[in-house]
Parts: structure tokens; sequence; C-alpha cells
């Protein structure tokens, strides 16, 4: 298993796509974070759709498949796509679901129309547009690694030039603006660099799955940690994460597209992350909601057998199960069994030939059942 | 006559594009209206699980129990969604961008792992293949009718029954929400109703158009006839009559250019938007400026009346001479645009010029002094 993991690790179109995966990665999850935070998640579906278009226009113009135009086209027409959809929210009574749902499929189509038009002309290069789709990790060569690197770094370096700038225009976009921030440029910056995102991942992931790259490793890194800079270093962590294995796996030979491979790695992540995160762990929750229906029920007996002895003048009262039964509707079986287990309470026999099982409480039961009673009374509980 | 009209391609892929448009139009109108445009997104992603897996299934690639089967799947992402956004551990937009994501990737990854078993390739999952729609036929009281075509008929037979017989209850629950529950219409359920009755178009719309460009059919066409109309029944007659038009004119101009129908169809619903956005008649580009300009011109027209005839009341009278120096310096108007709200006042007959100055006709002084004593109805008579 090892070995067979070293001899991957040296394959050189193997280390091509590893890097490919780490870039893809990086880029998603430090800019999907921004995008997630400022609830513009289906902006990144919509640019990743509208890269089509610009990946055809790129082919057309390169006449061949030069992943440096192609990738600028995808830029410009994500860019292109973002201004229609303002320019058609702020201009016309349609709202932001529409101007997404609108740019999104109508730059598809004018995808699919080049994509056919390109398939209709006599060139022999034409065949490498359709990976561009789903995304063909296997695919990437040295020079796009440059390419991707670049464009990597180059957002790294914006991210962390303006780093109090977006992190202000992200949680309070009004007190950004009274304290004179240019709010619009850092908005227009925000929304290319969801773009930029989507050009980084076409050659992994496709222009049909980015939407899931943008989105998923920040909400993933969301449900771990509070603070942005943590968030946007997890992000990033988990995209590298999602991107290594899904690539991996597509590159050792199965035939399968790249980038359904990484989303559902990513959805893995997601999900996990929902349930497990510390803190807001959806299992946690749910746990914390057992034990806290547990220890009320607990309470609750406790406070009743307290009650029926004070009613009876004695301390040592044994409560029939079946008085129990009555007032809960069901025996509270498994609270009696914890209780008796803490030592709480002691099951006494009597009158044992005629009825069933008899509980008292025992002395630190008693004591349980005061501080119990008197927290509820004193109002704090 | 009816077999001719099966066997003419054209005829029978310009109906399935069109019935593509309105089967979507009908009910994408209500999404629009609701704000849930980008459910047809999530939807239509999706649905190509639940194809992959009632095709795996059943070997059902049409008909009832592939649109109903598929679509669930179309309804289980807006569950899924519902109950990811309820854990409030992520925000709806990105429970959306979570979901149908997941979905459509395990679906193609499934064509991926049963590419030999499966009808669809991953290609078609994009693009669609209407171009091929009268190929695949089935045999239907001796006629042969394309599966595509019986299936968007019906299709959209069961939208137009759904709206049609439940306008009511629609209407209300798209604008009204509160209201319909609160009388009683469970505007949820047929919420509900409405995304099964999109799924299932989309699964229908499938073999045709794809997945990704249903959304045009389903979206534009409504957003275009609600940049055209404030009715409902206008926006739907209107939605319908632009997926038609689109479906004509787009199966002409691919056949021209030999490029995707479905694309060019997509397109031409595009176009329809566009010139709805530059020339509507109340909402478009066009009439909006127009309306600025007529408003700014009246204003104008307006100040300048007022201005005049506070001069004329103080028995200042107005030369030609030092007119446009006046108007530049009380009104700040420059000289040209003085020169044109002069112009544009004396045409509308506010003023007068007879080349010594410029005077307020009766009617500019019934505008100003209407302007200045509302609560007057004329003005009073000097002599009383």
């Amino acid at each position: 298993m090892m070995a067979g993991l070293g001899t991957l690790l040296g394959d050189y179109t193997v280390q091509n796509v590893l890097l490919g995966a780490v870039f893809l990665g990086i880029v998603s999850g430090v800019l999907g974070s921004f995008a997630v935070l400022r609830q513009q998640s289906l902006l990144g579906d919509a640019l990743a759709h509208a890269a089509l278009p610009g990946v055809c226009l790129g082919f057309l113009i390169a006449g061949a498949r030069s992943l440096p135009w192609i990738l600028a086209g995808a830029l410009a027409t994500g860019v292109l796509a973002a201004l229609t959809m303002l320019l058609l929210i702020r201009r016309s009574r349609l709202k932001t679901d529409a101007g997404l749902g609108i740019v999104l499929s109508l730059f598809f189509a004018a995808g699919v129309v080049l994509l056919t038009y390109i398939q209709g002309q006599p060139n022999a290069a034409q065949g490498g547009l359709d990976t561009f789709l789903f995304g063909q990790a296997a695919a990437t060569l040295r020079s796009d690694l440059y390419l991707m690197g670049g464009i990597t770094a180059a957002a790294l370096t914006l991210v962390a030039a303006l780093w109090k700038e977006l992190k202000l225009v992200t949680f309070d976009p009004q007190f950004a603006g009274a304290i004179g921030l240019p709010v619009t440029v850092l908005e227009v910056v925000l929304t290319a660099m969801i773009a930029l995102a989507v050009v980084v991942g076409l050659q992994m992931v496709g222009v049909v799955l980015m939407t899931a790259m943008v989105i998923a490793p920040a909400a993933a890194a969301r449900q771990w940690v509070k603070r942005l800079g943590a968030m946007v270093a997890l992000a990033a962590a988990l995209g590298v994460a999602a991107g290594a294995t899904g690539s991996l796996v597509s590159a050792s030979g199965a035939n399968l597209a790249t980038g359904p491979l990484i989303v559902l790695t990513a959805s893995a992540l997601v999900l996990g992350s929902l349930l497990l995160a510390p803190g807001r762990g959806l299992a946690w929750a749910q746990l914390r909601r057992w034990r806290e229906r547990r220890a009320i029920g607990e309470r609750q007996v406790l406070a009743t057998l307290y009650r029926l002895a004070a009613a009876h003048y004695d301390p040592a009262y044994p409560t029939e199960l079946g008085t129990l039964d009555t007032l809960y509707g069901g025996t509270p079986r498994r609270a009696l069994r914890r209780l008796e287990r803490r030592g709480l309470i002691a099951p006494v026999a009597h009158m044992p030939h005629e009825e069933g099982p008899h509980w008292e409480l025992t002395e630190a039961g008693r004591r349980a059942a005061e501080r119990t009673l008197e927290g509820n009374s004193g109002g704090a509980g | 006559m009816l077999e001719a009209l099966l066997a003419n391609q054209a005829l029978t892929i310009t109906l399935t594009g069109a019935l593509v448009g309105v089967a979507g139009s009908l009910v994408g109108t209500f999404l629009l209206l609701r704000g849930s445009a980008m459910l047809s997104d999530a939807m239509s992603h999706s649905i190509v699980f639940g194809i992959v897996v009632v095709w795996l299934l059943t070997h059902a690639q049409s008909g009832p129990v592939q649109i109903i089967g598929a679509a669930l799947t179309g309804v289980l992402t807006v569950v899924l969604t519902e109950l990811l956004t309820r854990t409030r551990r992520v925000k709806n937009d990105a429970a959306i961008g979570l979901v149908f994501p997941a979905l459509f990737a395990a679906g193609v990854l499934l064509l991926n792992l049963y590419a030999r078993d499966v009808h669809i390739d991953t290609h078609t999952v994009l693009l669609g293949e209407i171009g091929f729609v009268w190929l695949d036929t089935l045999s239907l009281g001796g006629y042969e009718v394309p599966q595509a075509l019986l299936w968007m008929g019906v299709v959209t037979l069961v939208n137009a029954a759904f709206v049609g017989g439940l306008y009511k209850e629609l209407k209300l629950a798209t604008f009204d929400p509160q209201l319909a529950a609160a009388l009683g219409f469970a505007p949820t359920a047929l919420f509900y109703a409405l995304l099964l009755l999109t799924s299932a178009t989309a699964v229908a719309a499938f073999d045709a158009v794809g997945a990704v460009l249903f959304i045009a059919f389903a979206i534009v066409p409504p957003a275009t006839a609600y940049l055209l109309t404030d009715r409902l029944w206008l926006m739907l007659l209107l939605g319908a009559l632009v997926a038609i038009a689109a479906s004509v004119g787009g199966y002409a101009a691919a056949v021209q250019l030999d490029v995707s129908i479905g694309g060019t169809m997509a397109l031409m619903t595009g176009a329809c938007l566009a010139l709805a956005f530059l020339l509507g008649p109340r909402h478009g580009l066009a009439a909006q400026a127009w309306r600025h300009w007529r408003q700014r011109y009246a204003n104008e027209a307006r100040a300048l009346a007022i201005y005049l005839y506070e001069r004329e009341d103080r028995g200042v009278p107005t030369a030609e001479a030092e007119l446009a120096a006046v108007l530049e310096d009380e009104l700040g108007w420059p000289t040209a645009q003085a020169a044109a709200v002069l112009e544009r006042s004396r045409r509308s007959g506010l003023i007068r010029r007879d080349g010594s100055g410029v005077h307020l006709t009766p009617k500019g002084r019934e505008t100003a002094r209407a302007l200045r004593q509302p609560w007057r109805r004329r003005e009073a008579d000097p002599a009383a």
C-alpha cells in the first residue's frame, strides 16, 4: 500500500495533479470564505457557468488549446457576467435570484453555442475543450501549473494586502462606508476574486462544479473556527485535501472525471464538519440534548420521590413503581436504573408478595433532590 | 396529415423546444415571483442523479416512472436545503450551493462508472440533444410520436391544468403567503407541488436541452414577461409567447449557423429579455430614460415660469440682453441649457419673446401661479 502510494507520488503526472490540487484548494478556500460569509455563494455558481463562453472564446482567439488564453477568456466572461447581473438587478425590477439564474443560463447557453461552433470547425486541436466541463486533472501540464500558481500567488497577495478592508466590508459594510472605505470598489474586488477562483479551478474541476469548490471548503471551515484568519487558513487546507484526494483517485486511471470526485470529497468534509465540529457540531448538539433530557428526567423522578416522602412524613417512604407509572404515563425505568447506579435511590422490598418493586431515596438522593428543588424555587434553575 | 407533421424534423424540434419553454415558464413564473428562481438551477442539476438512479433501477429512460422518480430528486434537493438551513449552521444560499453540486457530482460519477449501461453521456447532461429528438419515437395510435415531444406535451398539459385549476390559490400564495396560510390554502403544500412540477418538467426536458439550458427556458421567458406587465395572467401568456418565439427563432438561427439548437433557443430567450429590458413600455431602460427627461424638462419649464412670474410681480422686466446672464446667475443654467429651456417653453406656449424681452403668456402665468398658490383656483382679479 505504502509502496503503491510512493510510486504514485513519484509519477510525473501525479505530481502535477497534486500541485494543481494545492493551488485549487488554496484559492477556492481563501476566496470562497469571503463569498460564503457575504452570502454570495450562488454568485460563484453563476460565475462558474459563465466561464464556459470565455473558455471557448479563449480557444477561438488563440486558435488552439492554450491555457493562458482560455483562462483569460474565462475571467473576462466571468466578470462580464457579474456586471450584467448588476445591471439587470439595479436597472430593472428583477431580483437577485432572477439575475443570477438569467446570467448563469444565458452565458452557459452562449458557451454551448460556441462549443458546437468550434466542434464544427475543421480544426484538429479542438478535442480538449470538453474537459473544461467536468475537469480533467490528468491533463494538467507543468506549464499550466506555472499559470495556476501565478494566479494563486496574485490572489493571495491581493487578499493579504487588503485584509483589513476586506474583513470590514465582509462583516460590516455600513461601517466600512461610514469610515470612508471605497465599499463599491472592494465589493467589485471580492466579486472579481470569485471569478479568479473559478478560473484556477477550470482545469481540475470544470465549469459546472466549481461552485461547490467555492462554497464547500469555506462552509466546512466555518464550523470549526470563529475567526476569519483561521477560517480562511482552514478552508484552504480543506480545499487542498479535497482537491488532492479527488484528483489522485481520478488520475489513478479509473476514467472518472475529476470534478465530481473532488466535489464529493469536499461534500463529505462539509458533512463531517457539520456533524462533528466541536461546539457547533450537530452530533454534539444532539448529544447535549439527550443528556439534558436525561438529566431533567432524573431530576423529575428524584423530586417526585422526595415530595412523596415529604407528604408521608417518612424520609424512607417506599414509592411504588405503579405510582410513578401513573404519574409519568409510563415507567421511567432507565432513569430509575441510572439513579440507582449513582446511589441516589435504592430498591426496597415492601410487601413483595403483592405489589411491584418499590424505591426509596438514599441520603445522597435526598440531598440531591433538595438541591434541585431549591434551585427551582430560587428561580435560578 | 398528423403523420406528415410528425415526420417533419424541423417542426418536431421546434415544437419540442416551444413546449419546454411553455411548460418551463408556466411554473417558472411563480418561482420568479416568489424570489426562488435559483431553485430551478438547483433542481435541474440534481435531477441528473435521479435520472441515472431511476435508469439503473428500472431501465426507464422516459415515461411516467422516469419523470416522477427523477423529479423526486429535485424535490429532495429543496427538502435537504431546507433542513440544512434550519440547522442554522449555514446560510440558505450556501445550503443550496452545497446540496445540488453534491447530487449532481454523484450523478455524473455514476454515469462515469456505468457508462456502458447508461443511455446518456456526460456531454448530453449539459448540452441536450434536441436536434435528435425525432429519432427516438414511440408508437401511439398508429403514429410514430417522438418520446421527448410526447412527454413534454403531457407535462405541459399537467402544468397548464395545475396553473389553470389552482390559479387563484397560486396567486394568493405567491403574493401574500401569510394571508393564504391564514385562509387555509396551505401555501407550503402548493409550493412543493409547484417544485415537483418544475422538477418533472426539467426531467422531461432533459433529453432535449440538458440540465443547465433548462434554467434558461424556465426563468428567462417569465423574467422577460415580468419586465413587460404587472398582470399575472398576462405574464403567463407573454412568457409562453416568448418561449415559442425563441424556439422558432432559435431553430432557424441554429440551422443557419450550424451550432447547438438548444443553446441557440436559450440565447433567443435572452435576446427577448434584452429587448424587454431596453424597450419595455414601463420598466424598460428607454422608458425610464424618457420619463426621466420629461420630468427634467417639466421641472425646468416650471422653474423658469416661477422665476419670470416673481420678476413680473416685482415689476422687473426681463430684457433679451440680460437674459442669459440672469438665468445663469439666478438659476445656475449655462447659456446652452438656458437657450434650450427658453425654446421649449416658448414652443409649449408658456412664454412669449417679442424681441425686446421675455414675457409669460397667460398660460405661463397661470402655470406659475398654480405652483406658488396651489390653494387658489385662479389668479385673484386685481379689479375685485
